[in-house]
């Protein structure tokens, strides 16, 4: 056995080393860019309506990923518990990620549509005014803070750059389209639903909406989980072929 | 130990020195490996060989090799979860054709609904009306005898699959007036007349002055809804206000932020998410648990 | 002194002085220009940072370049008892905070989401890191029997590198973050950090370059690994486009799927390359030194290294088993991860069997009973680790407090029980003493450590495996027998004794923290006499002192 080599020659150890732990990420994150087989075929997927975006950015702020997955297993307790398992294709505009990797609470992939606006205002004020025995923090605060969107049109040029398929007309109307998502009924929510169809409009922090009146963080957040896994149409999700892996 | 450049032989062990020397005194003994060490490193990469035979495991150009077993862990759980159903398939059918006001008829039926109904409420519903059904301020409670939208098992399925106030036409869809936020009564008027429902249950702390002054304003805006003598009406949601049974709270601040708001709490349908045989269950559990009609 | 040889400090001087200066204006002008609070905060951290380096290299332009370098590795000694300490703490904290959510306090800054990667990069990186930086500065330059090259970089990665500590620190806590586990920090603090991380590969690099041994030393294999691959890592995972050039936002390049796939291998190998390759590197060197016998095998060290850090890299999807992953990727994160079984324990015999010969010294010395218990925890997490990586297993464990047992019986027993080892040598060592302040106070930090972390691992088992059974139990009907808050009452107990655990390894962090300061304080030592031999400096032992080549 040669060793010498290396052990006499720190670039060549240095070189040696770097040959030896690039292999394995080449040959398991390449492929995920290249196998048509690794991101489902579906329907319903849409780019994050801006305030959606918004609130999972507050989501990301809070770390709420420390406790909450999104990420259902395909384990038959999981499906029975949350509903169909997650599809890669799911989280394909997601910038970040959060599947994470602790469930200190429920998973939230399916969140959407499980409870009313008002009560994830109470959950989300008093965790424990809802649910007795809950060990969440709570965060009375977001309902106080307006949301700052003056960067919006910034964050969806960004995400536009690394690949959401955002149009020009969506980043253009992006700050119009945060207010018109707070207010049911208006000519502007109307071009909202079009660019993002299945949206949610409405005032979401319990607080009444009408004209002038701003988002909250709360409004975001609970716009944000709202629209968990209400995207894909699982009825029209064939389970077989490559995606069935 | 010293001397650079030296192999020695290392007195405690026995064992030669491989001869390089670090810092003084750092130095190697030249043993081989470990037999047993580098026996089970081999049987881990067979064993690792054999399972890359056995599923699908190396990216291809196209594709990845699917391995002899042609395994799919989604195909997999998709399989367990239908040997489960059919598992249950005998009770699911027999629930499915039976008319629900049946169900508590069939012991067997019963039973099972009831355990497949506590089941789907601890994931789905304790989160709003409690763990043990008992509700919450804005949650009604489910034990007691006091329905909103109608106690019999066939209103309460309909409740539960559909939902209440949650922006679907099919939901069990009513609004009272925001009597104070839209300006329809003036605040005094609004305590006189929070003061009289609050009569209707026999409250002692009511002003029965206040309470006097507002059983006209009662009758002309309210008993619409609420009925003359404030028992409520189950076609319309409008809760029964003289029972002492509270949705969101008997205090004269309550009552009053009733009037002022019109309230409107929401419930989610659970047709979409549930099964209709699960929501069947959660029916006939719900129905069952003290207050059924 | 010729006159290149008075060229050089001049231009490393003015050099030091002139990235000083620049950094310090980039600093100003974010502190003035940043769109969000926490991006002024940063650029006025870096402005002072950096003034205070340029007045403190103005004063200090004299040059004394004889013998080792070590006065950047005693600022990195203390910086890592330190930042133990906080992080440590931080851990107690948000473990009380999991069986009191209470102390939570409703205020935005101290909630869980915020202060969990708090502890973790304070353990991980501050903690750890200093550990890493100090213990490799300190070995590369003795067994290369060579001064590490540069006049300011050296202390630049030191400094450089707490200045990284404070801005991601204090981005978690005012909700700037990447949010992903491990790589929280934003873009600019990425950045950062790559500029404080190419200088310390080129320091590292550059001591084994000038080195006087023919041969490079076992713990230098696993130094230099450990510091390239962490570079690769954070480089690929970090790939991320800022909002703004002037605010803290970003948003990672890639999404879902891949992203997590990224995201794991870099996570599995901050694992492998930060708390196991660069702490096997204190392994190879502080055990032979302190129980001054010769490294077991040589041949299983070479073997070992290479199989470690190439099947390593691979192991990374048994973080993803079951998800929207897809199957191919995750059979071979769970293969690989067997077949890293035994390199792993390669390292472990390897320290283990170092003490053939030298048993008694488990006895007679707590020191070396740390260095020992943290190989043997090694071991016990590189076992546990692989049999976590089996898919039948993983559908249990995962998202579970079983993996958190698993983390920290690594993370408390491994990582912090070598590095306490460890300081305990470098400190008399460093600061030329005749030993330590007092060998009973390591005894208590011992045992304080140790009940703390079997009340911790033991306390996590139970909760993760309650958790994992009772998520997927069934009852004789086949329904779902547990609610999921159901299961988080389960935890309330489990959490308390934790909590408890942790407090203990809290106190034995301040008993450290206690002997060290008496210690480099230069106070005598109460019992040097039931102190080895080895725990006075080199200088004072009367041994063989190996001095750098001039
Ligand atoms: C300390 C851990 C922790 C953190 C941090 C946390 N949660 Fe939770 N969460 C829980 C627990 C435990 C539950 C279950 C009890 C309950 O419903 O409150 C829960 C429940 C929930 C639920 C209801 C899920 C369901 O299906 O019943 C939602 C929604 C939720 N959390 C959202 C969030 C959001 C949004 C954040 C961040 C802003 C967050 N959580 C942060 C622990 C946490
Ligand atoms: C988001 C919270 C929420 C969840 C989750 C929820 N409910 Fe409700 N539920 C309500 C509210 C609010 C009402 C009362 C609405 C009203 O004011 O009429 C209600 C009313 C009901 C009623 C009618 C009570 C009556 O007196 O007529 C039934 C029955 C009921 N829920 C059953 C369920 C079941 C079964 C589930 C789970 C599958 C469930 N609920 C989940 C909020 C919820
Ligand atoms: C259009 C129908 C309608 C009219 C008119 C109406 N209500 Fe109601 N009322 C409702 C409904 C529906 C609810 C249940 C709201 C909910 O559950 O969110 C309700 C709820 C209430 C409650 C809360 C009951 C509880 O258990 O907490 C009070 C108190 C009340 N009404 C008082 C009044 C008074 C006083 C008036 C007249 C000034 C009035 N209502 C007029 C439909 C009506
Ligand atoms: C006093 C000692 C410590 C205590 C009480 C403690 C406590 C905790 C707690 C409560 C968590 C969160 C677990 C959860 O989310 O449920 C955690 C996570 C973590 N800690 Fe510690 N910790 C301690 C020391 C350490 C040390 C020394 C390290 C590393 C060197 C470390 C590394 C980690 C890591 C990596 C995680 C994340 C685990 C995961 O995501 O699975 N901890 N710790
Ligand atoms: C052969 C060695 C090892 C293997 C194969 C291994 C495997 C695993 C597995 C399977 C998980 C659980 C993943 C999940 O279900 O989410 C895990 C988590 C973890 N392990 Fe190890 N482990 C090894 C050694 C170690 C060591 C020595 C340490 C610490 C020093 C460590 C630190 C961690 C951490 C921090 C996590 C948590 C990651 C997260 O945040 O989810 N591991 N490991
Ligand atoms: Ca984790
Ligand atoms: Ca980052
Ligand atoms: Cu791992």
């Amino acid at each position: 056995m040669n060793h010498g080599i290396f052990e006499k020659n720190s670039l060549i150890l240095l070189i040696g080393i770097l040959i030896v732990v690039s292999i394995g990420g080449i040959v398991q994150i390449a492929p995920l860019f290249m196998l048509s087989s690794t991101i489902e075929k579906v329907e319903g997927m849409r780019p994050y309506s801006p305030l959606e975006q918004a609130g999972r950015d507050i989501y990301v702020r809070e770390g709420c990923y420390n406790c909450h997955s999104q990420m259902i297993r395909s384990l038959r307790d999981e499906v029975e518990r949350y509903g169909h398992y997650s599809l890669a294709a799911e989280s394909m505009y997601d910038h970040p990620f959060q599947w994470s990797s602790k469930r200190t609470g429920p998973d939230l992939a399916r969140i959407g549509g499980k409870y009313s606006d008002a009560w994830h205002t109470e959950h989300m004020r008093q965790p424990t005014s809802v649910v007795s025995a809950s060990i969440m923090p709570a965060y009375p605060h977001l309902e106080k803070t307006p949301l700052d969107y003056s960067n919006i049109q910034d964050k969806l040029k960004t995400l536009q750059f690394i690949g959401v398929p955002y149009t020009d007309e969506m980043i253009a109307k992006a700050a119009a389209d945060i207010e018109a998502q707070i207010a049911p009924d208006t000519p502007a929510a109307k071009e909202l639903l079009a660019r993002y169809p299945k949206a949610q409009v409405r005032k979401f922090d319990g607080q009444s909406p009408g004209e002038g009146v701003k988002p909250t963080e709360l409004d975001a957040l609970i716009a944000y989980l709202q629209m968990l896994g209400t995207l894909v149409d699982f009825t029209k999700f064939d389970a077989s072929g490559p995606n069935l892996r | 130990m010293t001397m650079a450049g030296h192999k020695h032989i290392d007195e405690v062990t026995g064992v030669e020195t491989t001869g390089h020397v670090w810092d003084g005194d750092l130095c190697e003994l030249n043993k081989p490996l470990p037999k047993w060490w580098l026996y089970v490193f081999y049987a881990c990469c067979v064993w690792a060989f054999g399972y890359w035979m056995v599923y699908p495991a190396w990216p291809t150009l196209t594709g990845y090799t699917q391995g002899y077993l042609g395994y799919s862990q989604r195909a997999a759980v998709t399989a367990e979860i239908n040997a489960a159903k059919a598992a249950q398939d005998t009770y699911r059918q027999a629930i499915a054709n039976t008319p629900i006001t049946e169900v508590k008829g069939k012991e067997d039926l019963m039973q099972f609904a009831m355990a497949g109904g506590a089941a789907a409420f601890g994931d789905n519903c304790s989160g709003c009306h409690g763990r043990g059904a008992q509700g919450a301020a804005g949650y009604p409670n489910l034990n007691d005898d006091d329905w909103i939208w109608g106690g019999s098992v066939e209103q309460i399925e309909y409740t539960i699959a559909h939902g209440i106030r949650n922006g679907a036409d099919e939901a069990r869809n009513s609004a009272m007036p925001r009597f104070g936020l839209d300006g329809i009564l003036e605040p005094a008027v609004i305590s006189d007349v929070a003061n009289y429902v609050r009569s209707l249950s026999g409250s002692e702390q009511v002003d029965a002055a206040a309470a006097e002054r507002g059983k006209a304003t009662f009758a002309e805006q309210c008993a619409a809804c609420h009925a003359e003598d404030g028992k409520g009406n189950q076609e319309m949601g409008a809760p029964n206000l003289s029972d002492a049974i509270w949705l969101y709270g008997g205090s004269q601040e309550a009552v009053t932020q009733s009037i002022v708001t019109g309230r409107g709490g929401a419930m989610p349908a659970w047709a979409t998410r549930l099964d209709p045989v699960t929501v069947k269950m959660l029916a006939v559990y719900v129905h069952s648990l003290g207050g059924g009609k | 002194m010729s006159a290149t040889a008075a060229v050089k400090p001049a231009l490393s001087n003015a050099l030091a002085m002139g990235s000083a200066a620049v950094f310090a204006a980039l600093g100003v002008f974010l502190a003035i220009n940043g769109v969000d609070p926490v991006m002024n905060l940063h650029g006025a951290l870096l402005a002072l940072a950096s003034v205070l380096a340029l007045i403190y290299i103005f004063t200090h332009q004299t040059d004394e370049r004889s013998g080792y370098l070590d006065g950047p590795i005693r600022v990195a000694t203390l910086a890592a008892v330190f930042w133990g300490v906080i992080g440590f703490a931080a851990g107690d904290f948000i473990a009380w905070q999991l069986a009191f959510p209470a102390l939570n306090f409703d205020l935005p800054w101290t909630t869980f989401g915020r202060l969990r990667p708090l502890h973790t990069s304070a353990v991980i990186f501050a903690f750890g890191g200093n550990v890493l930086l100090a213990t490799s500065f300190y070995v590369v330059q003795r067994t290369s029997r060579a001064r590490m090259p540069g006049r300011w970089s050296p202390w630049f990665v030191i400094w450089g590198y707490q200045l990284f500590i404070v801005l991601a620190a204090t981005s978690y806590v005012l909700g700037a973050t990447q949010g992903k586990e491990y790589a929280e920090p934003e873009w600019h603090v990425d950045l950062f950090l790559t500029i404080v991380w190419v200088t310390y590969l080129l320091v590292f690099l550059g001591t084994l370059w000038k080195r006087e041994e023919p041969h490079i030393y076992v713990a230098n294999w696993f130094y230099l690994a450990f510091i390239v691959t962490v570079a690769m890592l954070h480089l690929v995972n970090g790939l991320s486009v800022p909002v703004s050039f002037l605010g803290t936002q970003s948003y990672p390049v890639m999404a879902g799927v891949q992203a997590a796939m990224t995201q794991w291998w870099y996570g599995h190998n901050a694992v492998g390359f930060f708390l196991t390759a660069g702490f096997l590197g204190i392994m190879y060197y502080f055990v032979p030194k302190r129980v001054e016998r010769p490294v077991y095998s040589y041949r299983l060290s070479i073997v070992h290294f290479w199989s470690l850090i190439f099947l390593y890299i691979w192991a990374g999807p048994h973080h993803l088993h079951y998800t929207a992953l897809p199957d191919w990727a995750q059979t071979l994160g769970m293969t690989f991860s067997i077949m890293l079984w035994m390199p792993s324990w390669g390292g472990m015999i390897n320290g283990l069997m170092t003490l053939s010969g030298a048993w008694d010294r488990l006895r007679t010395d707590p020191v070396v009973r740390l260095l020992v218990v943290s190989v043997a925890f090694y071991g016990m997490s590189t076992f546990e680790g692989p049999l976590m990586s089996i898919k039948a297993v993983n559908s249990l464990s995962h998202y579970t407090d079983w993996t958190v047992g698993h983390v920290h019986s690594g993370a408390l027993g491994w990582v912090g029980m070598v590095s306490f080892g460890a300081i305990y040598c470098l400190v008399p060592w460093l600061w030329k003493r005749e030993g330590l302040y007092s060998i009973k106070l390591v005894e208590w930090h011992f045992w304080l450590s140790t009940i703390g972390i079997v009340l911790y691992i033991t306390s996590m088992w139970v909760a993760g495996i309650t958790q994992g059974l009772m998520w997927r139990a069934y009852d004789n009907l086949g329904f779902l027998k547990y609610s999921f808050i159901e299961t988080v009452e389960a935890l309330h107990w489990p959490y308390i004794i934790r909590a408890v655990g942790g407090l203990l390894f809290v106190i034995g962090g301040f008993v450290m923290a206690y002997n060290v300061w008496r210690t480099v304080r230069g106070d005598q030592p109460v019992d040097l006499k039931d102190q080895p031999r080895v725990a006075a400096a080199p200088e004072l032992r009367g041994g063989v002192v190996a001095v750098p080549a001039e």
